[in-house]
């Protein structure tokens, strides 16, 4: 069918639109990028528009030098680690036996989740708790008390609801267990989820700073976003860069570059690793959307 | 989401006692799997709402929650007496209906936008760009903010060779609900958009072959076969946004929030996180989080009892 003029005219509108919120979108985030490799003053005078200017990579190399920035990357690796892994194990332990049809008792035990999600004890009492199991200062503390996802439970549930039930019975009559079956036949068939709860969870912890905020006091515990949140917010750079540079101008200048490159440095892995990842992502959010 | 669960949690377990025993004795190994998980939420979940009663009781550190007296409603009163109370209330509502208001639409509008590009390439393009904000930590985003907001920064040397003199965005009272709200459409709009993307997709080709028959126009299929494809979709996410507008992010607040701009960047998440956990007075920030909590849950209840009166969408 031909379309109409009006069509076509919607048609153009329509790629504007979408134009001008991608460039939107896309332009801060390039600009930073340029910035990051640009002379600092030659950002401060208002030169840079897309490309860096005077490329450099000093304030890399000043990022690099900063033992904080070590620290961070040290502690956020192992609490994104630990974490997910643990976070996966028990989402899994509670979503399996709840994806049961014969499994009484899962309504009951659904509501007392999904309860949670609406109604929380709320942030004193549950500091005084994990301050009385003494976890302050301990990377429990980071890990343990956000452990589970309610809302990433149901979409791994309704990922092993769509996994035909003959399957299980089948195996049921070869003399598999329950565990049996959710190890070896259960679990292999549901990588694509178990890629999505990876990364869903992953995420969350690279990027997670609050319970690390109010449970640790132990710089040497720091995950890299209370690094930056020192750098970029509060404005504490000027103190830890090493003053090698003998005028105050100069030091201001150092300050700036590092921002924008400790901002790139800091994002990289994630936006790096995210277009190879996406579809999974996407998937993820449609499971946990249109089923559940 | 949720209501398919809770249309099954409503059909009555019809199993015959002994046949039910039966059945929890087959699949003990389940019962034993799931034991760590609920036990996990009791300590960390369920205690905690136990433990709320402090906001009740004058919390003394040597008694702990259980030994300390009771006072009844004395700390909510000194809540709701206290110079902050109706600075809080405004703010954190503001900062909620602003963000609903503006932050709610643009994604659905963002998604029928995308559903309408015919080239893949193209549709993939803008997707992978829009959806990339979202992962970007809290931390580097205000970072960001502060960065290209600044007086010198990118966004006032725009304005500069538009003839508007310098803003102090990130200082400023009058700005600080405006750069919240519109860079967090920034950062979540393409993210959010996904949903409604999964849901436009499952709408019937052959309803937009017949309105094309009947000679509908691009703009007159989306607003009348895209729009009420997607409409229990909307509802659902609405009652869900609603249900936390008294908890409006806190992280991001938190991260903005500078003695400059006090005035209109504390909300009572903040105010719990300074009292409380700063603060050390436990007792009082406890009540003002379940004041917050109580709030929340009834908007939620409120909502979603509208919601299915008038369009037979809801929750549960």
């Amino acid at each position: 069918m031909k379309q109409s003029t009006g069509d076509r005219f919607f048609g153009i509108a329509v790629y504007m639109c979408v134009a001008l919120i991608t460039l939107i979108v896309l332009y801060p985030l390039v600009y930073v990028l340029s910035a990051s490799f640009s002379d600092p003053a030659a950002i401060l005078r208002g030169e840079l528009w897309l490309f860096p200017i005077d490329p450099t990579i000093e304030s890399y190399k000043s990022v690099f030098q900063n033992e904080d920035v070590w620290i961070g990357f040290r502690n956020t690796f192992l609490y994104t680690t630990l974490g997910t892994a643990f976070n996966l194990l028990l989402s899994i332990m509670v979503a399996y036996p709840l994806s049961r049809k014969d499994f009484y008792g899962r309504n009951v035990l659904t509501i007392f989740l999904v309860f949670t999600m609406f109604f929380s004890g709320g942030m004193v009492p549950t500091y005084l708790l994990v301050r009385d199991l003494g976890m302050l200062n301990t990377i429990w503390a980071v890990i343990v008390p956000g452990a589970v996802s309610v809302y990433n439970v149901v979409i791994i549930r309704t990922f092993f609801q769509n996994i035909p039930n003959e399957l299980r019975e089948s195996a049921e009559l070869d003399g598999c267990s329950n565990i049996q079956y959710l190890i070896k036949i259960l679990l292999p068939l549901s990588k694509p989820v178990i890629a999505v709860m990876v990364l869903f969870y992953g995420v969350g912890q690279w990027n997670a700073f609050f319970d690390a905020l109010i449970y640790l006091t132990d710089r040497n515990l720091f995950p890299l976003q209370l690094f930056l949140r020192e750098m970029l917010i509060q404005d504490q750079l000027s103190e830890m860069v090493q003053v090698s540079d003998s005028t105050l101008d100069n030091h201001a200048l150092t300050v700036e570059g590092l921002k924008y490159a400790v901002v790139v440095v800091a994002s990289l892995p994630m936006l790096v690793l995210y277009p190879f990842l996406q579809r999974f992502f996407v998937k993820g959010v449609m499971i946990g959307s249109i089923k559940g | 989401m949720v209501e398919n669960r809770i249309e099954q949690a409503k059909k009555p377990l019809k199993a015959p006692p002994k046949r039910r025993w039966n059945g929890v004795k087959r699949n003990w190994d389940l019962y034993l799997l799931i034991l760590p998980v609920v036990i996990y939420f009791l300590i960390f979940k369920y205690y905690p709402m136990y433990g709320v009663q402090i906001a009740f009781k004058d919390f003394i550190a040597a008694e702990g929650i259980w030994g300390s007296p009771w006072v009844g409603w004395e700390h909510f009163i000194r809540f709701f007496e206290s110079f902050y109370f109706e600075r809080l209330i405004g703010n954190t509502i503001g900062l909620s209906l602003y963000n609903l208001v503006i932050g709610f639409p643009i994604p659905i509008i963002l998604a029928l936008l995308i559903n309408e590009i015919r080239y893949k390439k193209a549709k993939g393009f803008v997707q992978t760009v829009t959806y990339a904000p979202h992962f970007l930590s809290t931390v580097v985003v205000v970072g960001m903010l502060f960065l290209l907001l600044s007086p010198n920064g990118l966004v006032n040397q725009i304005l500069g060779l538009l003839g508007i003199s310098e803003i102090a965005f990130m200082t400023s009272p009058e700005w600080f609900k405006t750069t919240y709200v519109f860079s967090d459409v920034w950062q979540q709009m393409g993210w959010s958009s996904i949903i409604y993307l999964a849901a436009l997709a499952g709408i019937d080709p052959q309803l937009h072959e017949a309105a094309k028959i009947d000679g509908a126009s691009r703009l007159r299929r989306i607003w009348h076969v895209n729009l009420p494809g997607i409409r229990s979709t909307i509802i659902i996410l609405l009652i869900l946004q609603t249900g936390s507008i008294v908890s409006v992010g806190f992280e991001k607040v938190f991260l903005m929030q500078n003695q400059l701009n006090m005035e209109a960047s504390d909300v009572i998440a903040t105010h719990i996180y300074r009292t409380g956990i700063a603060g050390a007075q436990y007792s009082y920030s406890a009540a003002i989080g379940l004041f917050e909590s109580a709030i929340n849950f009834f908007i939620l209840i409120f909502v979603n009892y509208t919601a299915k009166k008038t369009s037979q969408t809801s929750l549960w």
